[in-house]
């Protein structure tokens, strides 16, 4: 009557992980909001915020030679205009500014209140001086910056990132645990011998083996459409994710160890994670919001996360330099995880 | 029921309970309880909702510590010290639980199996508990009665020495009932011991092999069910109204040969009676001398029903 299986079949720690992969895998908003939504949204911020040429300003004058003029400036394009139609297209918008050649020398036309326009202006007396033979009186020399590291998209994917490592492992384990204790699984399972640590366990493990793949496939997709650059040990880069995981992780426990109704813990998750999506700075620099409120931004788990991701992926930072921030994320995984094997409601 | 303990006694008790409490902030739910129930007995805790039974079945689960100065006692082990071993000894189905819907049923009874460290195979499981073509379909896709089937397999999965069902057929539909009864029946035959509850009459003693009837956290009655049902006065139950608004003189009818007990209920009379053959005529008559007429008669077998009836005035469903 009694069998044995194998080894692996009954192990219950590895049945158990099973089972939460496969009920993960089963449901595929969760698999949408955790491996796909991070890369649409890093697309899509991408987008917004590629880097531009630099606008070429539309100008007229009144003279061929003066158009030849300005149009040696590469900022500038120009076309010859009489006054009348120059006057037109000044009025409409199609160009900036318009040269009106004048028996004393030029008179620029132009509205003083568009930046584009002064911009022209300028640009304008330059080229019309360098037409005439002029030095400039002071040498000077122009360094353009659009490096790789500095960019917007740079900035906005360790963030991603961040916010990626915590709103799975938060609702991953909320959303399950309560769900168990209000269809009363939880209860049934403390009935069985299962040992009790085997239960949180798999949340954990499922966790890091989904986190491995999102992290790979997020970082992954990054270097290769935008060359966001990699400037600190990629072990280390792992090191960070993986604390944070475990942190966030202990935070979206203790929301999940008293609540009985989805409800009540929807409304605890929010309430954890809405201010981090706020103050951490995932989209902007945390250090926007006043010093007042700098030190409850700063020991936010989110915030240390950042601060950590950034500093390796974009600054190439060690561990030893962001002392700081690991301990914030160590302390976050150690209290809350202990806080909550206390008051944990099996029933 | 003196004897029906003593029972118990004998045959090396498999589950004992003494002076078993449970107060909840201002409720009783359990108030004081002594209990044994005999190795591969089927055991019925019967009783209408609210009456403690779950609370009593929960505490010797160890799901439920019980108040102090109350013993628990399972296998000859208690929770306080034995609660490893007890866990994988004995095997339960609990009131309420609903597993994950995506998940199948063969991974359910897997991953209940993994937890033991002795049991039967997972397929044995499934064979068990008739679900072999539901095998790898999730469990949001069962019916009721095939969802309590699984209950049943992740029970039975460590080839318990005892078996606590909580509730097993409430929400069932009658053959969905029956079919599960049939596999109770199996189980009984393997000389498994198996506490019950249920608030259904028809499954008590359709499948206990002793009942304690419960009501207000305490048992009001114990023994197998013939005995039970004897208890009552009879083992027919008379039931007749009259017309119009008449009184009756029952002293008349209790003087009949083989009438136990009368009672009435909303114009309802009810007489238990040992034999109908005898006492129908008698009863006739005895109403038509006082120049009364009837408006209804039936006769019934009396059931368990009818003892809880006896003993509270109450019926059981009323809850």
């Amino acid at each position: 009557m009694s069998s044995q299986p194998g080894k692996i079949e009954s192990s219950s720690l590895l049945q158990l992980t099973a089972l939460r992969f496969r009920l993960f895998l089963r449901e595929p908003e969760a698999v949408f909001w955790t491996f796909v939504f991070p890369i649409l949204l890093a697309v899509g911020l991408g987008l917004a915020f590629r880097n531009r040429p630099a606008d070429v300003l539309q100008v007229a004058a009144t003279t061929p030679k003066l158009t030849a003029a300005l149009a040696a400036d590469r900022g500038l394009t120009a076309t010859t205009l009489d006054a009348a139609a120059g006057a037109k297209a000044l009025a409409t918008g199609h160009i900036v500014l318009l040269a009106v050649a004048t028996p004393t020398g030029i008179s620029y036309e132009y509205d003083d209140t568009n930046p584009d326009a002064r911009t022209a202006r300028l640009l304008a007396d330059r080229a019309v001086e360098g037409a005439a033979g002029q030095v400039a009186r002071v040498a000077a020399e122009n360094r353009l910056v659009h490096e790789v590291g500095s960019r917007y998209i740079d900035f906005v994917v360790p963030g991603l990132l961040g916010m990626n490592l915590m709103g799975p492992a938060i609702w991953g384990m909320g959303f399950a645990i309560v769900e168990a204790r209000q269809k009363k699984l939880l209860k049934r399972m403390v009935a069985s011998p299962m040992p009790k640590w085997q239960y949180l366990a798999s949340f954990i493990l499922s966790r890091l083996v989904m986190l491995a793949v999102e992290v790979g496939v997020f970082l992954g997709f990054a270097a290769v459409a935008f060359q966001v650059p990699f400037r600190g040990s990629l072990w280390e880069l792992g090191l960070i994710c993986l604390l944070a995981s475990l942190s966030f992780s202990a935070l979206g426990l203790l929301t999940a160890s008293r609540a009985k109704t989805m409800e009540a813990a929807n409304g605890l998750m929010n309430l954890v994670m809405l201010p981090m999506w706020i103050l951490s700075g995932v989209f902007f620099s945390s250090s926007r919001f006043p010093a007042a409120i700098q030190p409850f931004v700063q020991a936010l788990p989110l915030t240390a996360a950042i601060d950590a991701l950034r500093g390796n992926m974009l600054q190439g930072l060690n561990l030893g330099q962001m002392w700081a921030p690991m301990a914030i994320l160590l302390a976050w995984m150690v209290v809350p995880f202990a806080v909550s094997l206390r008051i944990f409601r099996w029933r | 029921m003196p004897d029906a303990m003593d029972k118990g006694s004998r045959n090396g008790s498999t589950l004992v309970l003494r002076n078993l409490r449970k107060t909840y902030a201002d409720v009783v739910a359990v108030d004081g309880i002594d209990l044994e129930v005999a190795k591969g007995e089927c055991f019925g805790l019967l009783g209408p909702n609210g009456a403690g039974k779950t609370t009593t079945i929960e505490i010797c689960e160890g799901l439920t510590d019980p108040d102090a100065g109350g013993t628990v006692e399972l296998l000859g082990l208690n929770w306080k010290a034995h609660a490893a071993e007890l866990r994988q000894r004995i095997g339960l189905q609990l009131q309420e639980t609903q597993f994950p819907e995506k998940a199948t049923v063969e991974e359910m009874i897997g991953l209940f199996r993994s937890f033991f460290h002795k049991g039967i195979a997972v397929e044995e499981s499934i064979r068990t508990a008739q679900l072999e073509e539901k095998r790898k379909s999730r469990v949001g896709g069962l019916s009721g009665g095939q969802k309590q089937r699984l209950a049943m397999a992740c029970a039975l999965v460590g080839d318990p020495e005892l078996l606590f069902l909580d509730e097993p057929t409430t929400g069932l539909d009658p053959q969905a009932r029956r079919h599960l009864w049939d596999l109770v029946d199996d189980l009984k035959k393997a000389g498994r011991t198996i506490i019950l509850t249920t608030h259904y009459m028809d499954e008590a003693e359709r499948l206990c092999d002793r009942v304690a009837i419960m009501d207000h956290g305490k048992i009001i009655a114990l023994g197998t069910p013939a005995q039970l049902i004897a208890s009552v006065g009879g083992e027919h139950i008379v039931e007749f109204a009259l017309h119009g608004d008449s009184a009756l003189n029952t002293g008349a009818l209790l003087a009949i040969e083989g009438i136990g007990s009368h009672r009435v209920d909303a114009g309802l009379h009810q007489l238990s009676v040992s034999e109908l053959h005898v006492a129908v005529p008698a009863i006739f008559a005895a109403i038509a001398a006082q120049g009364l007429t009837l408006s209804e008669f039936r006769t019934h077998s009396a059931s368990l029903e009818d003892v809880f009836v006896g003993l509270t005035g109450r019926n059981l469903r009323d809850e």
